[in-house]
């Protein structure tokens, strides 16, 4: 495929995977702790197999920026509440449907009657809301300031077309928030980050500016593409050996230092800041969580709808939060890939592919067979 | 560290071994996706009420004897349903699919397919001319590879009572020759060959459903694999396993096969053939072709002596132009799935779980 090929190259990776190991042998010991912030990163560094090109004394910690993983239970049920009501067509993407609640999951009780739905983008289902002007249509919105925007133009264009039946239940998230979060939380150990790519194109790279700052790491906005993330992790070492902390982009084709004006207009027209919002492992982040404002309230599911809005405590046995704040690796978790699997998720780290148990038990990373492979003649 | 004494992949892989149980309390559209739930259902239920050796092998076919003695032929017997939308897509139809997919599933077992039952379950208001045009493509398919449709059944159902047109096929095929082609057959050492490029049937139907508005120029690759397979038999008999990657696609067959026969399977990325048309929809929709379906490519397993015989074989049909080998088996460790990625790394590929839902960002 072209535009994406050329970023996927082996030959560039492994010249790229030299410099890392010459910049990793001025590092030295004890092992420098990198973190991905963003579940897309997670995805790429399991499917294209990266960790087997880092130095052992690299170890990539997987974020929190998966916007699946870190939904809490209380706010599943509340979808559920909504999604069973007499009359809705409850909409979502693929990923959230998979999501256990505290007792069931969006695909379970669509199996039961409820009239849940996948969507590709907002706007399909304000789509189905106009063909449906009978029944009362409900978009999950999810993700951070990435999604956002669509959500936002999408109750824009319900507002000016005044399609009465359609509403949003807002689970939009930012990343700044849970950033300074992870920063400030004691048991944390990292080196640098590999900064957000697609949340970054929207708010701009600017923003992390307090982390190599006030908190001394250094942060390279990073792209999507395996070698994106190789250059990245190159990027933050030189800075490390160099001495330096700084916000740098690597992402550069799309991001800026200060984002996209429009998107960010669009999400302000909509939404403002929650006080507090609850996520999964982490707990109960200040101002990290938005809510559509009052002059749209008609197109807010919370206000049309009673939620139970409860607080759910995680299952006892799951660690979602010291893996999502890189304390834990996913297998050190009891109950990893024995009573929580893909099929039968308890912790929601388990359940989206960027989710960092999922991908761990997905594409596993075996570095034995690596060195097998290669002692062994091609194929083909 | 020995492979397979990490931690994580014995937990994984005890997890994996796990005897499959049903613990849902509805079924799911999961259940029918040809990954993991569907697994479990039919190893955890339909295994557990109908248990008998034909049927715990699991096969995709049943393969046995109907008189005695050393020479006795052997017959393989399938059923499959077809429930697709939309009833026509580019490249063919149900009527095609439904007579493909029966013939197919004789075709791995290396049988040769002879007669098939057709039943069908229609809506009322069903046009008689889709069912025509339908009809026209069952006869032609069958025609193809030499088998009748001999026997048949017709229910109309209410509106809304099914979705415009189901059609089941069963389909009995002889096998004329001494090869024990098995799923459980493969072995160490053994090559995998793959018939051409993934993912045209599954990325066809996503498509052609027109919800994403995505236009594209790619075609299902719905054919009949006997005579392919009838071509490879007359090279060689030495094939172990056969399996055309349906649901689930490439992944989901060789997770199987590797599990059955007690292998690992070791991919080589960049010999994994996909036409660009599907790579595009599925970096897009942010699903991978290995897990896309296919309804006109087969998986050989062979041993090294005859595998490129084979391919050359392969070649020379119209239905397997593009065939490769794709990678090889291995002793260790049993099971799994791995595929050595084009940018240098490693990484296990898994069953499919639930349906291949699209990323969100």
């Amino acid at each position: 495929m072209k535009y994406l090929d050329e970023y996927r190259n082996g030959e560039i990776a492994k010249r790229l995977a030299g410099e890392i190991a010459r910049l990793s042998a001025r590092i030295g010991d004890p092992p420098l702790n990198l973190m991905e912030v963003c579940g897309g990163h997670t995805h790429t560094i399991f499917k294209y197999g990266i960790e087997d090109l880092l130095p052992p004394n690299i170890q990539m910690i997987h974020g929190p920026g998966c916007p699946v993983c870190v939904i809490p239970l209380g706010r599943v049920d509340d979808a559920l509440a909504i999604a069973k009501r007499e009359g809705v067509i409850f909409t979502t993407f693929g990923d959230m449907m998979r999501v256990p609640g505290s007792k069931t999951s969006l695909l379970q009780a669509k199996a039961e009657g409820a009239d849940v739905r996948m969507v590709y983008s907002p706007l399909d289902a304000l789509k189905l809301a106009k063909g449906n002007p009978d029944r009362d249509v409900v978009f999950l919105a999810l993700g951070f300031e990435t999604t956002a925007p669509s959500t936002a133009l999408t109750v824009m264009a319900a507002a000016k077309e005044e399609v009465d039946n359609f509403s949003v239940f807002c689970n939009h998230i930012m990343i700044v928030p849970a950033l300074k979060a992870l920063l400030d939380s004691p048991d944390l150990k990292l080196d640098g980050f590999v900064g957000p790519g697609h949340v970054s194109a929207v708010i701009g790279a600017r923003v992390y500016e307090f982390a190599s700052r006030e908190y001394g790491k250094p942060l390279v906005v990073s792209g999507f593409e395996p070698l994106d993330v190789l250059q990245s992790v190159a990027m933050i070492m030189k800075q490390i050996v160099e001495g330096r902390a700084e916000v740098e982009i690597q992402y550069s084709r799309f991001v800026s230092r200060d984002g996209n004006a429009n998107a960010l207009a669009a999400i302000c027209e909509i939404f403002e800041a929650r006080d507090y919002f609850e996520w999964r492992g982490l707990g109960s982040i200040a101002h990290s969580g938005l809510k559509i404002k009052k002059a749209y309230g008609r197109f807010d599911a919370e206000l049309r709808f009673a939620v139970p809005g409860l607080r759910i405590a995680d299952p006892k046995a799951c660690q979602c939060g010291e893996i999502l704040k890189g304390v834990k690796k996913p297998w050190e978790c009891k109950v990893f890939g024995t009573a929580c699997t893909p099929e039968t998720p308890i912790g929601s780290c388990m359940v989206s592919s960027e989710g960092a148990c999922a991908a761990y038990y997905n594409f596993g990373r075996l570095s034995k067979i690596a060195e097998r492979s290669a002692a062994a003649p091609a194929v083909g | 560290m020995e492979l397979g004494k990490s931690p994580l992949f014995e937990r994984v892989e005890r997890a994996r071994r796990r005897k499959p149980r049903v613990k849902d309390e509805f079924i799911t559209l999961a259940h029918g996706s040809g990954g993991r739930a569907m697994h479990d259902l039919v190893e955890g239920l339909f295994l557990d009420y109908f248990r008998n050796p034909l049927l715990e092998a699991l096969e995709d076919q049943a393969v046995f004897e109907i008189a005695g003695g050393a020479r006795a032929p052997r017959i393989a017997f399938t059923t499959d349903s077809y429930v697709v939308t939309p009833l026509f897509f580019p490249g063919g139809d149900i009527g095609r699919l439904a007579v493909c997919g029966t013939v197919n599933d004789l075709a791995m077992s290396g049988a040769r397919p002879l007669y098939l039952s057709a039943g069908f379950i229609i809506e009322e208001g069903f046009a008689v001319a889709d069912l025509k045009r339908i009809l026209q493509s069952m006869r032609d398919a069958a025609e193809e590879v030499g088998a009748q449709i001999v026997t048949g059944d017709t229910k109309v159902v209410q509106r809304g009572g099914a979705d415009k047109l189901f059609i089941n096929t069963s389909g009995v095929g002889l096998i004329e020759h001494d090869a024990r082609i098995s799923a459980a057959n493969a072995r160490p050492g053994d090559k995998i060959i793959l018939s051409g490029a993934m993912g045209d049937h599954g990325t066809t139907i996503l498509v052609a459903r027109g919800d994403l508005d995505l236009e594209t120029e790619i075609a299902s690759d719905v054919a009949p694999l006997w005579p392919l397979v009838e071509a490879m038999l007359g090279a060689t008999t030495e094939i172990h396993s056969l399996r055309d990657p349906t649901r689930g696609g490439v992944a989901t067959a060789l997770n199987e096969i590797a599990h059955n026969s007690n292998v690992c399977f070791q991919l080589d990325e960049e010999c994994l053939p996909a036409r660009e048309e599907v790579k595009g929809a599925c970096e897009i929709l942010g699903l991978d072709p290995l897990y896309m379906a296919n309804e006109g490519k087969l998986i050989a397993i062979a041993p090294a002596e005859s595998a490129d015989l084979l391919v050359a074989r392969m070649r020379e049909h119209p239905s397997g132009r593009e065939a490769r080998i794709i990678g090889e088996a291995r002793a260790e460790p049993p099971g799994i799935v791995v595929m050595n990625t084009s940018f240098g790394g490693t990484r296990i590929v898994d069953m499919l779980v639930g349906e291949q839902l699209p990323r969100i960002c």
